[in-house]
């Protein structure tokens, strides 16, 4: 951090540019998102076999997640290596539970 | 501000807790409040080893008797080892990674009184209900038909306390990453920061489902949900999985912060650097993964059937390895040391054997199998004693004695420290060793009472004696803790002649911990110092500002919120009034805490300056 | 220093990481995530466990409309995005279009409730399916309304910020507040996908 007053400025511009062009990451982010949940619906509206639906509608929540993450969240940016382990811990102890209990209970 | 108050007034001091963020106070804070729940919890194991006394005995009947073993485990558990633990965190943890305080000292006095409120609200259940009696495990279906309210003390007790825990151990995890001195990297932090921040990671993630198993417990209670209803459809399986997902790391997060004390007490009193730094780091990490799948080995005998009980059963045979090297460390660690028998090093030395054989009967337990003949006997009694009292209590202990002078500047007795232990010691395995073959002869746990003449008088006996024998030793303790805090006799900072970064700053610290910022150069700071430089730790800034946060008594009103808010989910219909007011409280301290800034207050260079020697350094 | 946390001015590029305390709020704030990543997928599993478990009630495919669903998982994920506006302005410095976007994010909020609350309404009176009509109405509502807690709190939280800094710019002690009730609303976003896609149409799916 060595900025003097005469760069400051240029320094917000550059900021700003690189603001600007993660928003359109966004967008972008955001559009693909839509497109899969139009995608998950339409599949269970057109009644294809539960066999085929289900696990493509459970990657496509699992890819929508992928890309709250890392990109409405900004875990691609740097300084996010503590929280993606930590995140990917709890996904971890998560998919355990749910395991466990799809599985492994008595019905 | 804090230290002006040196000479004040009782009132003056009760509010300084009140509402003091000061890690080293929040620690104190802790450790009386844990050590309250830990003699309230060994009364309760004294009345279950005198009713167990004889055959046939009638000193209590068997309603209390339940709620007495019911409040034991979850005092035990709940109220008395895990605060003791953090009491241990808070007061070194910042220390020994050089940080003027935690990440969140707000956040971490709230902790504190929402476990200290769910413990006054778990404990109240005596007085107006009678207590929780669905055993600590509170299975499905008997917790959800118990009648009175005692159940629901514990289910709305235990999740006020397990947000203040949950709380705490996120902070912890913060400072460990953002907060250390410049060059303490995470392979130079001391064993018991690694292992506290490993049993706060554990926290983190096995907290929510013990969350989400009281809620669901109260819902089945209070509000009319089929969770665990067969009749309805619910599963009362999903309570066991719940309960032992967040069960089992639980014993991790117990038992990982003593492995931390006592392998700074080895090191320090070994005189040697600890033996496999690096793989006692990975053994404790490995040890945290492998916790989270092995929560089904305490429902073998559930019939989940036998690819899943084989799993689980490998899962938990697996733990013995990264254990077993711990073990090794710890000899290789004495071996050649020049050995110091101070009370801590004697508590540590005690630990090895009685835990290894804790951990023996563990391997017996994993194999399913065998299991079903071991299953709700004495035998796993006996068990998880060897490993909890055997290993987290000798840890706090031991970490209590260790630490002592650090956080109160005096030194406890080391007769009486050496007769405390010796009598515990003793009683103990007089108690819990006989419990073994207890257990192998058919004792059920949780029994009212046994019949005579089936060879189980005399073990039971031996077992109440050796229960007597403990409660002598805690009195001892007791004694010498009034006895030295009376004397008041100051130590130097470092008393033990200790290796890592809180012994090199006075006893007790400044509130601000460190004038500087410390400068680590390497494993064992104040060692690296003693050998190579002049003793003392570099600084790493040039004198400054020193920026400390507020003190505020929020986090109790926020606590007393939940608390009363508590009762009125609990009793309903007119009491709905309590629960509005209790839940208002709490918005309210919330609102007030979001809306007030808080920048916290400097402390200036020229004050520091002023200060020299003011910290009973020698 | 002191002054220098409420100065609005010359902002560094990631504000809410600028200082110590920030640092140790986004950390914090991550991996409390973390642990709620855990609390959901109990509640999931519990769900998951007790979906067939209708005892003589309806059952998913008879209650669910997915119509709202729909509806309801737009609002949300459109509020996702109107969040990010929120932080992208923030972090051009920019408080008054900052507002404007979270006021947007709270409105889209309140109609996500809105149509949430008339689901429940109408599921109890047209269907009798109601909390404790069988195990599976329990863990639905309790899995749902655990959802719609987060997002009352949400609100609650952003509306709270929001007048709390009305009359004053983005700053440092400020940009870490409001950057992670943005990063808690995108976790009730990834929640709620896994909701409607486990919750509703695997429920309609069979």
């Amino acid at each position: 951090m060595t900025d003097n007053t005469n760069s400051t400025n240029e320094k917000q511009q550059f900021y700003r540019k690189k603001h600007k062009e993660e928003m359109k990451h966004h967008v972008l982010t955001f559009a693909m998102m839509i497109a899969f949940t139009l995608i998950a619906f339409g599949l269970v509206l057109a009644e294809v076999s539960p066999m085929f639906t289900i696990p493509i509608i459970i990657v496509l929540a699992a890819v929508q997640v992928l890309f709250q993450l890392y990109y409405f969240m900004h875990m691609n940016q740097e300084g996010h290596e503590m929280p993606a382990l930590m995140i990917y811990s709890g996904i971890f102890a998560a998919v355990l539970t749910v395991l466990a209990l799809t599985t492994i209970v008595w019905w | 501000m804090s230290t002006t108050a040196r000479k004040a007034g009782f009132g003056a001091t009760l509010w300084d807790y009140l509402t003091t963020v000061d890690h080293k106070k929040i620690g104190i804070l802790y450790l009386i409040g844990g050590f309250f729940f830990f003699l309230l919890g060994g009364l309760e194991a004294m009345l279950i080893r005198i009713q167990l006394i004889a055959p046939d005995n009638e000193f209590i009947s068997a309603q209390f008797y339940n709620e007495v073993l019911t409040m034991h485990g979850t005092t035990m558990i709940f109220l008395a080892a895990m605060p003791l633990i953090f009491a241990l965190m808070n007061a070194v943890l910042p220390l020994q990674i050089g940080a003027r305080d935690v990440a969140f000292p707000f956040v971490n006095a709230l902790g504190f009184w929402l476990f200290f409120f769910g413990g006054v609200m778990l404990n109240v259940s005596w007085f107006v209900t009678g207590a929780p009696d669905a055993g600590w495990t509170a299975y499905a279906p008997l917790s959800i038909f118990s009648e009175g309210h005692g159940v629901d003390f514990y289910a709305i007790g235990l999740q006020i306390a397990g947000f203040g825990t949950l709380m705490g151990g996120i902070n912890f995890i913060v400072t460990v990453v953002n907060m250390r001195a410049p060059g303490m990297t995470y392979m130079r932090m001391p064993l018991f920061t690694w292992t506290a921040f490993i049993a706060s990671v554990l926290i983190l993630f096995a907290f929510p489902a013990l969350t989400v198993g009281l809620f669901l417990l109260t819902f089945d209670r209070l509000f009319g949900a089929n969770f665990f209803d067969p009749s309805m459809g619910g599963n009362v399986i999903i309570w066991e999985h719940l309960f032992w997902i967040f069960g089992h790391p639980e014993v991790y997060i117990l038992i990982l912060p003593a492995f931390g004390v006592f392998s700074e007490v080895i090191s320090t009193f070994a005189k040697k650097r600890l033996f496999g730094y690096s793989s006692m780091v990975f053994a404790t990490v490995l040890i945290a993964f492998l916790g989270f799948m092995v929560w089904a080995h305490h429902m073998f005998t559930v019939g989940l059937g036998p690819i899943a009980n084989s799993i689980f059963a490998v899962a938990t045979m697996a733990i013995a390895v990264p254990t077993g090297i711990k073990i090794f460390n710890w000899l290789f660690t004495l071996w050649g040391g020049s050995i110091r028998l101070t009370s801590p090093m004697v508590f540590a030395l005690g630990f090895i054997p009685t835990f290894t054989i804790g951990g023996m009967t563990g391997v017996m337990l994993a194999s399913a199998a065998a299991d079903f003949q071991y299953h709700d006997s004495y035998f796993v009694v006996a068990h998880f004693h060897y490993v909890i009292v055997g290993g987290t209590v000798l840890g706090i202990f031991a970490g209590i004695i260790y630490w002592w002078p650090k956080m109160f500047g005096t030194m406890l007795n080391e007769k009486l420290n050496h007769w405390f232990f010796w009598l515990f010691f003793i009683g103990f395995h007089l108690t819990f060793f006989v419990q073994h073959f207890l257990g192998l002869m058919g004792m059920p746990r949780r029994y009212w009472k046994f019949q005579g003449e089936q060879g189980l008088d005399l073990f039971n006996l031996i077992s109440t004696i050796g229960a007597l024998f403990m409660a002598v030793g805690t009195i001892i303790f007791i004694y010498n803790v009034i006895v030295t805090q009376t004397k008041g006799q100051k130590v130097s900072g470092d008393p033990w002649d200790g290796r890592t970064l809180e012994w090199a700053i006075p006893s007790p610290p400044p509130f601000y911990n460190f004038k500087q910022e410390p400068l680590v150069r390497g494993l064992d700071p104040l060692w690296v110092e003693k050998m190579e430089g002049d003793g003392k730790i570099k600084p790493a800034e040039p004198l400054g500002d020193i920026h400390m946060p507020n003190r505020s008594f929020v986090p109790f009103v926020m606590s007393l919120g939940l608390f009363i808010a508590g009762f009125g989910v609990m009793y309903q219909g007119g009491y709905w009034i309590l629960a509005v007011i209790g839940f208002a409280i709490t918005a309210g301290s919330m609102l007030y805490r979001s809306f007030k800034d808080d920048l916290g207050y400097h402390v200036h260079k020229e004050d520091l300056e002023d200060e020299e020697g003011d910290g009973s350094n020698g | 220093m002191a002054d220098d946390m409420l100065k609005s001015t010359n902002l560094p590029q990631n504000p809410e990481r600028a200082t110590l305390e920030g640092r140790n709020k986004f950390m914090g704030f991550w991996f409390f995530l973390g642990g709620e990543t855990v609390l959901f997928a109990s509640l999931f599993g519990t769900f998951l466990a007790l979906r067939n478990s209708t005892a003589e009630g309806p059952a998913a495919n008879e209650v669910f409309g997915l119509e709202l669903v729909f509806i309801m998982t737009m609002v949300l994920l459109t509020s996702s995005l109107t969040s990010v506006y929120a932080m992208y302005h923030m972090k051009n410095n920019d408080p008054k279009k900052m507002q404007l976007w979270l006021g947007i994010t709270v409105a889209l909020g309140f109609v996500f409730l809105g149509f949430e609350i008339y689901e429940f309404y109408h599921y109890v009176n047209h269907y009798e399916f109601g909390y404790s009509t069988s195990a599976f109405s329990s863990a639905f509502y309790t899995l749902v309304g655990f959802h719609g807690a987060h997002v009352a709190f949400g609100l609650v939280w952003i509306i709270g910020l929001m007048i709390r800094n009305a009359k004053r710019g983005v700053n440092l002690y400020n940009a870490p507040k409001f950057y992670i009730a943005s990063l808690y609303w995108h976790f009730i976003d990834v929640v709620w996908v896994f909701i409607f896609t486990v919750v509703y149409l695997m429920g309609k799916v069979g």
